[in-house]
Order: structure tokens, then sequence, then C-alpha cells
């Protein structure tokens, strides 16, 4: 057997109570190269030369259970060593030795193979582990792509279901719609669901129509308003203008010979639309008002005068007390007027009510007898006024009278003043003469123009009944304010 | 005056039916349809996502829930629960959604108004409108629902389209003379058409039907121009809200102002009453259910200060809708916390409401002479001509009115909170002090 013994190299051997050499695993190289010092060294530690019979022994004994003959001759005790045996037994031994070797080499290249074979067969293992986890992955892709597919098709198939539904759905909505544009084409709303029409020129020229036509309406009804509104307006104006012709009617005056002129075209009604009454309309307004307008001027203007000097002369009547009589006398016709109304009422009630002949008698009588008393009473304060208004009629006639016949004395003081005046006038101022005459004549003066001031007075209270003409007085008397004032200077 | 109980409702989307019958809600994703009598539900619907826009057809027979998020628009019948239609506008987005006047066609419009897609619900037609003009009121439809006018903007130019909406036939096209339109709107006779310009000018234009400009009118130059525009119900008057906190009135014979309304801080006119919101300080018991509006003086003979303080965020002029009042017609206008209420037959002013907090809505009653309004507290505010009332509106745990809308017979009031409705019936006697 071979040993391979390297100092460095830990090495056990165990040593049997048989012991049987210690066998090592060497490689066949390294047997060649053993030396036989290794040898020797183990072989001369075994046996030595005391114990010659024992190794004998010993080897014997080994040798009979290797199955070889045995080397020494002679008993236990001293036995020799059979060279031949030795030669044969070491040839023995070293053949089981080669032979030991052999099929320790061919152990040891089962080995190598079986090594070999391991390894391969591990490499072949991770390969299949590794080709084992691929495929998985595969698998396991595989399996996620299949699943995915499979949601796929429910999805498609879902899809499908609802298309399907969608389209039965608007099979039944095309059908109600069919039954609500029946129902719209019923009502009577203003939506204009109609089919669908192609756009042609009549769809647009009917669009246009029914534009121009919107407009138009718009237009018409704007122009009615407008012409009504005009109307209004007009009436209003006519109305006015009626107010103030009647209140001017009573002054009767040269320039007032245009009324008939303004009262021509006021009748003409139907000619209202034409610009030339419109013209003849609206200046006709503006000269009655103007007119208006100046009476209530000069109006104010006597008014005034009148109550400068009203409150000395106690014959003169106050503008109040004119004012008051005047309001007191309307009322009293206003008066007249409503009982007037209420007796055609109850005349007309009583013409047309069927009643009994009797009652009817009677009540006529009655009421005859009413009216009677109420015409008596009337009569009476109808006869009282008319006695008033006499006597002021009378007073004023004399008034007037007094009046020209004052007039006819200032007329001649006037000669005699001018022709007074005349004769003494000289370059030369002189004191005593002129002034005492001044004096007379300016006492004189203004006792006529007091007088006249005081007529003045009660012909503006008796306008009405008044015959002399008031304005060529107070012109009259302008100047001779003038001429007055011209001599005092 | 009778409260009904309080509702949950999203984004302020709660509309009365137009011919009165029936009350429609947003609650997040779901339509709630009830009657207005009983408020019983009556249907109940669900969308596919929140609500944005919820809007009746004219005929009530059909509403509309915009969800401008998702793009989508549905359809819901009141006829027939089952039906539903559902129009996508896709990746183009969806910025507003209305009806038509014949209550058979919506129009969409999409993101950065790049055009209006009218869908219509009977012939599945699809029609187009370019370049329409994202502006403060850029589409109008008139009274009658014949026409539409549409506000355009092509090559930095506005441009003015009127549609006939029985077939979308483009009836005209011209080019208004605006630097930068803002708005259209039609007189209620549907005859002129008043065109404003942006605040940065102050110019109105009115237009025929025809196309015709009629007239334009400009009060003043180089100062902030128009906020806001109405027109009497008669199409006689057109009110004009500016900036110089005036309201000006136009007459429909000549385009030339009629009237000038000013909102001076101190008032000068002895017809005018004053009503003047006085908290009044909590009673010791707690227990209170009306505050009573004091009467400020009748009479302000000498200048009087009211001093109120006007940012010049509101100021709308809204004119009487019902011209069956029998005594005039009036024009009530805001500004901040103040309402002024004008007579549009004496053309004076009439009363001046002054109160705690700023006015957030107000509206008058389609049928009589009655002004509500609310200032986000949890009352609710009415005027009439014989005098003023405030209401506090009996809700647990508060509820701050944040808009409010009459029923079309007058006899009832929409009250929106934050997150619920209310209604408030009326009694049928007028005058309530």
């Amino acid at each position: 057997c071979g040993f391979r013994i390297s100092p460095r190299e830990p090495c056990t051997y165990i040593k049997d109570s048989d012991s049987s050499p210690v066998e090592y695993r060497a490689s066949p190289q390294r047997l060649l190269t053993q030396s036989t010092l290794h040898r020797n060294s183990i072989l001369s530690s075994f046996c030595t030369e005391e114990n010659v019979q024992e190794c004998l022994f010993h080897i014997t004994q080994e040798l009979a259970s290797l199955g070889l003959s045995p080397v020494g001759t002679g008993c236990e005790r001293h036995s020799e060593l059979d060279v031949v045996a030795v030669l044969n037994c070491m040839n023995d031994l070293i053949q089981l030795h080669r032979r030991e070797l052999r099929t320790l080499e061919n152990m040891e290249v089962e080995q190598l193979k079986s090594n070999s074979s391991i390894d391969y067969l591990q490499i072949t293992s991770t390969q299949l582990k590794e080709q084992l986890e691929l495929s998985k992955r595969e698998n396991t892709g595989l399996l996620e792509r299949e699943r995915q597919l499979q949601l796929k098709v429910k999805s498609l198939e879902n899809h499908l279901k609802n298309e399907k539904e969608e389209s039965e759905h608007n099979m039944i909505f095309s059908l109600s719609c069919k039954n609500f544009r029946i129902l719209l084409r019923t009502e009577l709303a203003k939506s204009k669901v109609e089919q669908h029409l192609w756009k042609t020129d009549k769809t647009e020229a009917r669009h246009e129509g029914e534009m121009y036509k919107t407009l138009l309406n718009d237009y018409d009804n704007r122009q009615r308003e407008l012409l009504l509104e005009n109307a209004e307006l007009k009436k209003v104006l006519e109305n006015m203008k009626k107010d103030m012709v009647s209140i001017l009617k009573t002054k009767k005056t040269k320039e007032e010979s245009d009324d008939e002129d303004i009262f021509d075209a006021t009748k003409e009604r139907v000619e209202l639309f034409s610009d030339d009454a419109r013209e003849k309309l609206t200046n006709g307004i503006r000269l009655q008002w103007r007119k208006l307008k100046s009476h209530v001027e000069r109006l104010d203007n006597q008014a005034s005068l009148v109550d400068i000097s009203a409150r000395s002369n106690k014959d003169s009547v106050s503008r109040e007390t004119h004012e008051e009589e005047m309001h007191k006398l309307r009322l009293e016709i206003q008066q007249c007027k409503d009982y007037i109304r209420m007796q055609q009422q109850l005349l007309q009630r009583q013409l047309s009510s069927p009643c009994d002949e009797e009652v009817t008698s009677l009540l006529n009588n009655c009421y005859m007898q009413q009216e009677k008393e109420r015409l008596k009473g009337d009569w009476k304060t109808l006869e009282e006024q008319r006695k008033i208004f006499d006597r002021e009629r009378g007073n004023f006639t004399e008034a007037a009278i007094r009046l020209s016949h004052e007039r006819k004395v200032f007329e001649e003081n006037r000669a005699l003043w001018l022709k007074h005046q005349f004769l003494n006038s000289s370059p030369f101022p002189d004191s005593s003469k002129p002034q005492i005459s001044r004096l007379g004549r300016k006492v004189t003066a203004r006792q006529i123009s007091f007088c006249a001031v005081t007529l003045q007075c009660h012909l503006v209270y008796r306008l009405k009944y008044s015959q002399v003409p008031v304005v060529r007085w107070a012109n009259q008397k302008i100047i001779f304010n003038r001429l007055c004032s011209h001599t005092v200077v | 005056m009778n409260f009904s109980e309080v509702f949950k409702q999203s984004n302020q989307l709660c509309k009365v039916s137009p011919d009165g019958k029936y009350l429609a809600t947003c609650v997040q994703y779901r339509l709630v349809v009830r009657d207005v009598a009983t408020l019983q539900i009556l249907q109940l619907y669900t969308c596919l996502d929140q609500v944005s826009h919820m809007e009746w057809s004219s005929d009530s027979q059909f509403i509309l829930c915009a969800m401008y998020k998702r793009g989508l628009v549905q359809v819901w019948s009141l006829e027939q629960p089952d039906w539903h239609c559902k129009i996508d506008e896709g990746s183009i987005g969806l910025v507003a959604s209305r009806w038509s006047p014949d209550g058979r066609h919506v129009l969409n419009t999409t993101e950065f108004s790049l055009r209006i897609t009218v869908w219509s619900l009977c012939t599945k037609a699809v029609s187009y409108i370019k370049y329409p003009k994202a502006c403060q009121k850029g589409l109008d439809f008139s009274r009658d629902g014949c026409y539409m006018a549409l506000a355009e903007r092509r090559d930095c130019k506005d441009y003015v389209s009127i549609f006939v909406c029985d077939d979308w036939h483009l009836l005209r096209h011209f080019e208004t003379e605006t630097q930068d339109l803002a708005g259209v709107e039609w007189s209620p006779n549907g005859c002129v058409l008043a065109v404003w310009e942006s605040c940065l000018e102050y110019k109105v234009l009115l237009y025929s039907l025809d196309g015709r400009l009629l007239s334009t009118y400009s009060a003043y130059e180089w100062s902030l121009g128009i906020k806001s525009v109405s027109w009497s119900p008669s199409s006689q008057f057109l009110a004009i809200g500016s900036y110089d906190e005036m309201v000006r009135i136009l007459n429909h014979i000549t385009w030339k102002t009629v009237a000038q309304f000013q909102h001076p801080s101190s008032i000068n006119n002895t017809k005018a009453v004053v009503y003047k919101e006085v908290e009044k300080r909590p009673a010791v018991s707690e227990d209170l259910s009306i505050h009573n509006i004091s009467m400020g003086s009748t009479l302000f003979s000498t200048q009087s200060k009211c001093t109120v303080y006007y940012p010049p965020t509101l100021n709308r002029a809204h004119f009487l809708q019902s011209e069956r009042v029998r005594c005039r017609v009036l024009c009530a206008d805001s500004m901040a916390s103040v309402v002024w209420v004008w007579d549009m037959q004496k053309m004076s002013l009439a009363a001046v409401l002054e109160q705690t907090a700023p006015v957030r809505c107000f509206q008058w009653d389609p049928r009589q002479a009655r002004l509500a309004m609310c200032t986000g507290n949890n009352k609710l505010y009415l005027w009439s001509p014989a005098g003023c009332v405030a209401v506090q509106v009996p809700a647990e745990g508060g509820f701050q009115v944040q808009s409010l809308s009459w029923h079309s017979s007058g006899d009832s009031l929409i009250l929106l909170g934050k997150d619920h409705l209310c209604l408030c019936y009326m009694e049928t006697e007028q005058e309530d002090k």
C-alpha cells in the first residue's frame, strides 16, 4: 500500500487492535514517488530486533487473514523466516497490492466518473430548474393573458348586449318620438317641431317672410299706439282752445274779428289730419293763448290800480268784495244748474215710469206744487237780483251822465286853460300869476282825473253792462296825465 | 306664510318645471323629481356622475343633466322613466349645455368655446355652429322661441348670427360695431336685439330683427361702462346699469334716455320710503320668531346721510316681469346692501331698502309687485308697495339663504341654502305686515 505522508498535511490514522496498517488514499502517481525512507520508517518502528517473533507471528496471522500461506516456518516461539515463502508472500502481497491499487484506480476512476456525472447532473439539474422557472413564468404569463382575454371577451359580450339593447331602445324611442311629434302637432302651442326639411329656397323665403311679418306687426302696433296718442293730444288741444275762446268771448274789439275763423277751423273735424289743419290748430291755440295772456295782464294792471285808489273811496267797490260777490254769484249759478238738472232727471223719470194714473196725478200735483213754490222762490230771488242789477245800472248810467258832464266841463276848462296858457306864456317866468292859475288848474285836473278813475272803477265793476268805450277813455287819461306833468314842470 | 321641511340638494340645482307642477333637485348624482304641492317624490333618476347643470325642457316633459367633467349630458323623460338618453361629447369637453326653446334640441358648448353642437332628440341629427364667442351672455333665445341670437368671433371681429330655431337655418349674419362684444339680449317682443360692449367702453347697439342697426347709445367715454342690461316686459324701455352708479332708461321710439336714476348716498326725495334693517338685540327669553324691519322716517326734508359704501359689485336692474300689475311697473336695482325701487310711471324713487349685509339675490314676483330678497343670513325679506317684512326661516340648525326663486304662479318661493332647500308658501292675502 502506498503512503503519502507530507509533514504539512494533517494526517490521521487509526491504529487498530488488529493493527492493520493504515491505508492512505493516494494517487497512483504519488505511489511511484514514494520514498522507501517513509516505508522504512514505519516498518522500522513496527519490527525491531526484540519483537521479531511477535512480529513474525503477527504477520503470519495477518497473512492468514488475508488468505495467504504463512511465511514463517517453525513454531510459535522460534519461528524462522522462510525466504521463499516470504518472497512468495511478498509477491502475493505485491500482487494483491497491485490488484488493490488497480481496484483503487478503478474506483477512483469510477468515483471521478460519478463525480463528473454528479456535476453534470447538477448542472443539468440547475439548467432544468432554470428551465422550469422559465416555463413557470411563461405559464403564469400565459395564464395572465388568458385571463385578460377572458375579460375582454366578457366585456365584448357585454358591449354586444348593450348594443342590442340600445338598438331595441332606439326603436322604442323613435316610436315614442313619433308619438311626441304627433302630440306636439296637435297642441296649440307655439313650438314648431316639424319634419326635417331640406334647406331649399322655399324654406329660406318662408323664414324671411315670417321675419318681416313679425317686424311689420311690431311697426303696425307702434304706429297704432302713436296714432291714438296723437288723437288724444289733439282732442285736449282743441278743448283748451275752446275754453280759451269762450273765456275771451266777452271782449268785443276789432281785434277779436278772427274769432269766426277759429270757430270755423274747429268745426272742420274731418280735415284735422292734414298739415294745413294741424297748422291752423296750433296757430289758433298760440293766438288764443297770447290773447288770454294779455287779457289777464291787463286785468291784473287794472286790479292793481283799483287797489291803490280803492281804500280811500267809500263808493268804490274794493277788489276783494268784488271777487267775493263774483264767487257768490258763481256758487248760486252752480246751485241753480244742479237744481235744474235734478228737475230734469225727475221729469224724465216721471215720464218714463209706468205708475197708476191716480198716483201719478197725485204725485204730479205734489211735484207741481213743490215746483211752483220753488219757482216762486226762485222768481223772487231773481227779481231781487234784477232789481239790484237795474239799480246798479241806473247808478252806472247816472255816473256816465255825470262823467259826460264833467268831461264837458273839463274840456271847457282845458280849452280855457290852454287859451290862458297861450296868452300868458312869456319868455320870463312869472311867479305869482301862473302859479295860482296852475294850482287852480292842477286842482281841477286832479279832480277830473279822480273822477275819471272812480268812473273807471265803476266801469270795471260793471264790465258786462258798460257801453262806454273804456279803452279810449284810458288813452285819453294817459294823454291828459302827460300834459299835466308837462305843465307842472 | 308656511315653510316646508328642509331637503337636501347639491350645487344649488333646484328648479320648478315651467308648468309649475314639479320640482326637480339634484343630490350629488341623483335627480329627484317631486310634486310641488305635496313634495312627494315622484321620480328618482341616477346619473353617471355628479351633476353640474340641470334644466327643464320648455314643455316640462324632459330634464337634462349635464356633467361637465365627464363631458356627458343625460336626458330623462318624466312620462317614460325607462327611457334614457346619453350625449357624449368625448374628448372635446363640455362647458355649457342648454335646451332649445322647443324642448327637442340640446345645445352643448364645447371646451374653449370651439363650437356649439346642436343635438336633435327627434331626428338624431347633429349640427355644428362654429366660432361662438365666450362672453357674459353670448347666446339668447327670443321669448317666443322662434329665433336665436349668437355672438361670434372670427378673425378678431365680432359678429352676430340670427338662427331660426325650427331647423337651425342661418337667417342673418352681420358684423357689429363693437370692439369686444359682451352680450346680446332680445326684447320681449322679439323685434329688437340689444348688443352691448364689454365694460371697458360704454356702448349699446340696437339691431332690428333683420339685422339693420337701429341706433347706438353711448352715455360717456373713457370710463368703465355697462354692467347689466334689462328690457321692460312691454319692450318699451331698456334699462342700462353702469359702473358710474347710475341706471339709464331708454325709450323704444327714439332710443334716447327718458330718465337717469342715481344711487346717491343721501336722499333728498320726500316721496320715497326708506326701509332700514335694524338688528334687534335679542330679548332675554331668546324667543324670536320674526324680525320686523323698522321703517325709517318717510319724509327726508333735509339731506340726510345713509352712510353706505358702494363697492361696484352688484348693480343689476331687474324689471318687473309681469305687466298684469294694476298699479305700476317698478324697477329694482341693488348696490351692495341697498336695494332701490323706482316707479316707472312717475319716473321717481319709490323705496330704498337698506340691509345689514350685501344682498345676494333678489327677484320680482311674476304676478304682482312684490320683491323677495336674501342677504345670506337666515331671513327672507319681502317688499311690496304697501310695506316690508322680514321672516326668519324656521329650520333647525340654521338655514342660510343663498339664493331664491319664485314659482311661476307667485304662490311660493324656493329658498336655496348651501346644501339644503326649503319651500315657502305665501298666504293668499297680498300684503302681510
